[in-house]
């Protein structure tokens, strides 16, 4: 992924802040210039910080009348050539859905931000969740493939978004930053480096939009307004855009690319991070907020000689089956600690047949070390 | 002007897909003697439709940048990218349930905002593509394959929907009479602000042959008599108005006040 420095829309430094407003600090930093949103618990901090600050930067902001609103002027702003954003929670991703599964299918680049929170349904709005990680994934009808990453930290609320919007430029795809309410509200340290490194939208006038050569290819993507009488559709299209609604070939050629983009790049992706894994013999996988608790119920184990280890998934989706496979291998166990009923720990089992033990909790509040120590000295084999 | 015409529409486009006898051609005409008599350059153009026989007038026709998006979303699309990019001049092109029920919400918010865009709803009072079921704006009686005894609910007005949604500019006219239909676009389209413009146009295939039209002449001869000018209505009374379209301008921003 070719990426290029720019100046941090932020003086560089140390800042005590909150992680959703770090997220909408690092949307400006990437380039985001558009906004489109609608109230909602625990994700509204983010449309507050993002108001003040498009102003300042010369971008737009609106708030729609509904979250369907929301991401569709996210992908009209994205057709019109923006860096596009849009935050809201798990009742708002239901209703984003279909419009997930159109920026899918017409390529378009856009930044989706999930600060999870108790479900189903209303649920809990001020509780904390990890239920939407299958949702982000599945949610919209037909395959898809899309980039989730699952911040642990207000740093990674920043850093992360920016990612987020690198991935969703570079693959034409909508890109999600799978937060939760833990890490929306905490406040801590934020370090922000003078520099920040971008991907920019791929032009190439005269080639068509929505094909390439290649099987995985990402096709150049030109904006409204430049002349290139653009045919943007949700249909199946050919690589010009009209519409292909009863070509098997057409339809099967635009499916596979559609995955193989992303599928065939995971690498530029995958991000996971090993904690005491040279020898763990028990396995801890854990991913967002949760994380930290798990980090520090291995750093437990360990003092009291329990060889335990953590890999914590920074990316979620593309899933890193290599690192699960690797972990399999290395330990006798994996305990999955997440606050849902076991959507990533069921996920693992496709990729090891190493015994995986779901360390399930889903009554709002976080999970704690003391509880994983507890359920991993229960649970050994 | 026809030879202009042609000019801007996708020649791949063609064979078109509307059915023999549907209005939506005559619209689509309409639309495009609008942008070619104001000298509209296409390329400044952005056409954003929904789901339905009335997205595709645009979509793939149009020799434009077109966005043909979801279901009753295409007001939201089309908010997005004029909001990024002012210079679009953005005009949707939807049906009736699209931009009415499914999109009902959309309409609404984009009118109280006073979006500056043209919304052309080309109303045929019926859920075509799908196969002919009631829509939200279907006449009290009139038979679909969802009311096989007759609709039993009222319809929406449009016009008054958007009026008092805080349209700035709000009209109607049917495709059986494109010259005052290709004016009144024009003027929606110079307009500063949220234009709307119902433009009932027939729909023989779904709605006509159920309802006692026996060709598609018929049913667009219909459409012109029942047709009566805004001004005049005002002096008659609501017996009178019983089975008619009140056709006209109903909102216009001030003759000389500029934008309201």
């Amino acid at each position: 992924m070719q990426l290029h420095k720019i100046k941090s829309a932020l003086p560089a430094g140390w800042y005590f802040m909150q992680g959703d407003e770090a997220c909408a600090e690092g949307a400006i930093a990437a380039g985001c210039r558009f906004y489109a949103g609608y109230p909602i618990t625990p994700a509204s901090e983010i449309m507050i910080r993002m108001v003040h600050r498009l102003s300042e930067v010369g971008g737009v902001f609106i708030q729609m009348e509904d979250e369907i609103g929301s991401i569709s002027s996210v992908i009209g702003a994205s057709w019109a050539g923006a860096k596009a954003m849009t935050a809201t929670s798990g009742p708002g991703i239901s209703l984003m859905t279909e419009g997930i599964g159109y920026a899918v299918i017409t390529e378009t680049p856009c930044v989706i931000v999930d600060v999870q929170r108790a479900g189903p349904s209303t649920g809990q709005a001020t509780r904390p969740a990890q239920g939407d990680v299958m949702q982000v994934k599945w949610g919209p009808h037909g395959d898809n493939e899309i980039v989730a990453l699952a911040p642990w930290s207000v740093q990674e609320m920043y850093d992360l978004t920016i990612k987020a919007f690198n991935f969703a430029e570079r693959f034409r795809i909508p890109a999600f930053l799978l937060a939760d309410e833990a890490v929306g509200h905490l406040r801590e340290t934020l370090v922000v480096k003078k520099d920040v490194e971008v991907f920019d939208r791929f032009k190439a006038p005269g080639l068509p939009p929505f094909g390439t050569d290649q099987p995985n290819g990402v096709p150049p993507m030109p904006a409204f307004g430049e002349g290139a009488n653009l045919l943007v559709t949700g249909s199946t299209h050919d690589p010009w855009g009209f519409r292909k609604t009863a070509d098997s070939a057409v339809q099967a050629r635009l499916t596979e690319r559609l995955i193989r983009k992303v599928q065939d790049f995971k690498s530029e992706v995958i991000e996971t991070e090993s904690h005491f894994l040279e020898d763990a013999e028990v396995g801890v996988l854990a991913y967002g907020f949760t994380a930290r608790a798990a980090l520090q119920a291995v750093k437990t184990l360990r003092k009291e000689g329990t060889k335990a280890g953590l890999l914590r998934l920074v990316s979620i989706w593309p899933f890193p089956d290599e690192a699960i496979s690797e972990l399999g291998k290395r330990c006798r166990e994996i305990f999955v600690p997440e606050m849902n009923r076991g959507q990533i720990a069921g996920e693992l089992k496709k990729y090891t047949r190493t015994p995986v033990i779901s360390l399930p909790k889903t009554n709002g509040e976080v999970i704690g070390p003391a509880e994983i120590v507890e359920e991993i000295r229960r649970n050994r084999v | 002007m026809n030879e202009k015409i042609f000019q801007m529409i996708n020649p791949q486009a063609f064979p078109t897909p509307f059915c023999p006898g549907c209005g939506h051609g005559i619209l689509m005409g309409a639309v495009l003697r609008a942008i070619a008599e104001l000298e509209y350059d296409m390329k400044q153009m952005l056409f954003v439709s929904g789901i339905g026989c009335a997205a595709w007038i645009p979509s793939p026709h149009f020799k434009a940048d077109t966005l043909h998006t979801l279901h009753g979303r295409a007001i939201p699309y089309a908010t997005g990218a004029k909001l990024f990019n002012s210079k679009l001049k953005v005009m949707v092109i939807s049906g009736d349930g699209d931009l009415s029920s499914i999109g009902g919400n959309h309409l609404i918010h984009a009118a109280r905002r006073n979006m500056d865009m043209t919304v052309v709803c080309a109303n045929n009072a019926i859920y075509g593509m799908t196969g002919g079921q009631v829509a939200s704006t279907t006449p009290i009686g009139s038979l679909t394959t969802t009311t096989p005894k007759g609709n039993l609910e009222r319809p929406f007005d449009l016009c008054k929907l958007v009026e008092a949604s805080g349209a700035t500019y709000v009209a109607r006219q049917p495709v059986a009479t494109p010259i005052p239909l290709t004016r009144i676009l024009k003027n929606a389209i110079v307009h500063r602000g949220f234009s709307f413009v119902d433009v009932p146009s027939p729909c023989p295939t779904q709605f006509g042959r159920r309802n006692a039209f026996r060709t598609a002449y018929e049913m667009i001869k219909a459409l012109k008599e029942s047709c009566i000018p805004v001004e005049k209505a005002k002096s008659l009374d609501p017996a009178e108005l019983q089975g008619k379209v009140i056709v006209g301008e109903f909102v216009k921003p001030e003759e000389k006040g500029g934008r309201p």
